[in-house]
């Protein structure tokens, strides 16, 4: 498929994108963060970015958030500029940042009713929305508690559930479970996966965790500095447990290099 | 059992939260009536003096209407010089380059002393009010600007990057966001003008007014009647504390949401 056909039909798609930092006339006072990264993500489809940490991939998902421009190249998300065209994708893109990021001024059920709140939903309806979300993720009677009353993991979830809650088609996940405990974090994640397949979502999901990114992705996209993708492999659900090893020596192999 | 223990544990407190905060001001009023004793009494007047002036103050429409009038010009310079500024300070956040040209002037500004302004006034303006408007907005200007731009500045960059990924309006923005993160900078901001205007206020008065708190205070010197300065002082300290006691309600109810440490500073 060519890249003109890959824009026409995917939710998410990168051509020649390059990012560069700094204000210098020339190439050494420039720092490349991204570096013609071309890439296409289909509707539904679960991908985690993988890297090491610094390889461009929050340049990335800012980009694809629409925070930041590419200094060359082109970014389409539903065939709009996320930059340029800013307000079309309104209610359209849902983020989940690494750390939670909630208003600390806001009760977990105000900091739910924000993203409905910016889509001019009436307040009764978005309240049962929001109050929903809270239920499904475990956080019923702590509505009205403010976020430092609530530990990291019951925090992490008012954020998925501030995500879920504007049935956004598409999903932008920043590293949401790594500053969590093992165990809380996997827990999560599960249950994110889950959510994710539940609702049909296109989820572009950014990791430095191998384990993470096979646990989670239909699709793993390994990227290396400066945001180049190294190796780009679909996880089918058949696979044998000799393929899947296969797969992480590969990716191992590529994040080592 | 456990209601009546509380209520006994918690008596002897407020009594000593009470007694801490008396103690200074009654310690402050024994020296001042025990030099009233030793001293003629335009220099220290007893301290039923002043509370019969005080009281004369707020007994009498016409006497109050002068504290009403510095109040009003408190209040309408300190207004006038926080619109002005948080539209400076918003232009100076928004745009790096009228931020290096207006910051200088603003330090400029900062510089001037207040009598200089009363001085300005005087020859810029005629009538009392206009002059006094103009003292009290230049003089609190400078300071509501920088307070206002470093709230704007100071507001967590990951916050905002998060409320954009919602796609607010402009509106939206500032109700949900920026507002909300400003307010303690905003109020502190007012907690310290409100003392500074009060002051002021006075000196702009003493010089170029025909009624108010300073104009009186001036009468009051003209005729030595160090009863009647106090009791006009006060009229002023009376109101610099109900504002900042309004200001720390409006404080408990709007950062309700902060965590309270058992460990305090």
């Amino acid at each position: 498929m060519t890249l003109a056909a890959d824009a026409r039909e995917a939710e998410i798609h990168l051509e020649h994108v390059s990012k560069w930092f700094g204000r210098g006339e020339n190439d050494a006072e420039m720092l490349r963060a991204v570096d013609g990264l071309d890439i296409s993500i289909a509707r539904g489809e679960m991908v985690a970015l993988l890297g090491k940490t610094g390889c461009g991939k929050s340049t990335t998902f800012n980009m694809i958030c629409g925070l930041l421009a590419p200094s060359e190249g082109t970014v389409r998300v539903q065939g709009c500029d996320p930059f340029k065209n800013f307000n079309d994708l309104r209610g359209k893109i849902a983020v989940v940042f690494q750390n939670d990021r909630l208003l600390p001024w806001r009760t977990a059920i105000g900091n739910v009713e924000l993203g409905l709140e910016m889509l001019d939903m009436p307040r009764p309806e978005g309240r049962k929305i929001a109050q929903s979300w809270l239920s499904r993720l475990g956080l019923e009677g702590h509505e009205n508690d403010y976020p430092h009353a609530l530990s990291g993991g019951m925090r992490q979830r008012v954020s998925i559930a501030r995500a879920f809650a504007t049935d956004a088609s598409i999903l932008l996940c920043d590293e949401p479970f790594s500053a969590l405990d093992e165990i809380t974090g996997q827990r999560l994640r599960e249950e994110f996966a889950n959510l994710v397949r539940e609702n049909r979502k296109t989820a572009v999901f950014i990791t430095h965790s191998i384990n993470e990114a096979l646990q989670i992705g239909d699709r793993v996209v390994v990227m290396t500095r400066p945001a180049k993708i190294a190796y780009d492999v679909r996880l089918g659900d058949g696979a044998t447990s000799e393929q899947n090893a296969a797969i992480r020596a590969r990716i191992q192999d590529v994040l080592a290099a | 059992m456990a209601r009546s223990m509380r209520k006994r544990g918690a008596f002897p407190h407020t009594a000593m939260r009470a007694a801490e905060i008396l103690a200074p001001f009654l310690l402050l009023a024994a020296v001042w009536q025990i030099a009233s004793y030793n001293f003629p009494s335009y220099l220290f007047p007893s301290l039923i003096d002043v509370f019969v002036h005080t009281i004369a103050i707020f007994a009498s429409w016409s006497l109050f209407a002068e504290v009403l009038a510095t109040v009003g010009r408190i209040l309408a310079g300190l207004v006038g010089a926080f619109l002005l500024g948080t539209a400076i300070a918003t232009v100076m956040a928004r745009f790096r380059g009228i931020d290096r040209f207006l910051a200088p002037i603003l330090n400029f500004f900062q510089g001037i002393p207040a009598l200089s302004w009363v001085v300005f006034a005087i020859i810029w303006f005629h009538g009392t009010e206009p002059r006094i408007f103009f003292i009290m907005t230049m003089t609190a200007l400078p300071a509501f600007t920088f307070q206002v731009l470093d709230a704007l500045r100071g507001m967590s960059n990951d916050l905002v990057e998060m409320v954009m990924s919602f796609r607010p309006t402009r509106g939206k923005m500032f109700r949900v966001m920026i507002l909300p993160a400003i307010l303690p900078d905003i109020l502190t901001a007012w907690k310290v003008n409100l003392g500074n205007a009060s002051r002021v206020v006075v000196v702009a008065e003493l010089v170029g007014a025909t009624g108010g708190v300073g104009y009186e205070l001036l009468q009051q010197q003209q005729i030595f009647d160090m009863a009647g300065a106090l009791a006009w002082t006060l009229q002023l300290v009376f109101f610099v504390l109900i504002m900042q006691k309004i200001i720390a309600l409006i404080e408990a109810y709007a950062f309700r949401y902060r965590a309270i440490s058992e460990r305090s500073l």
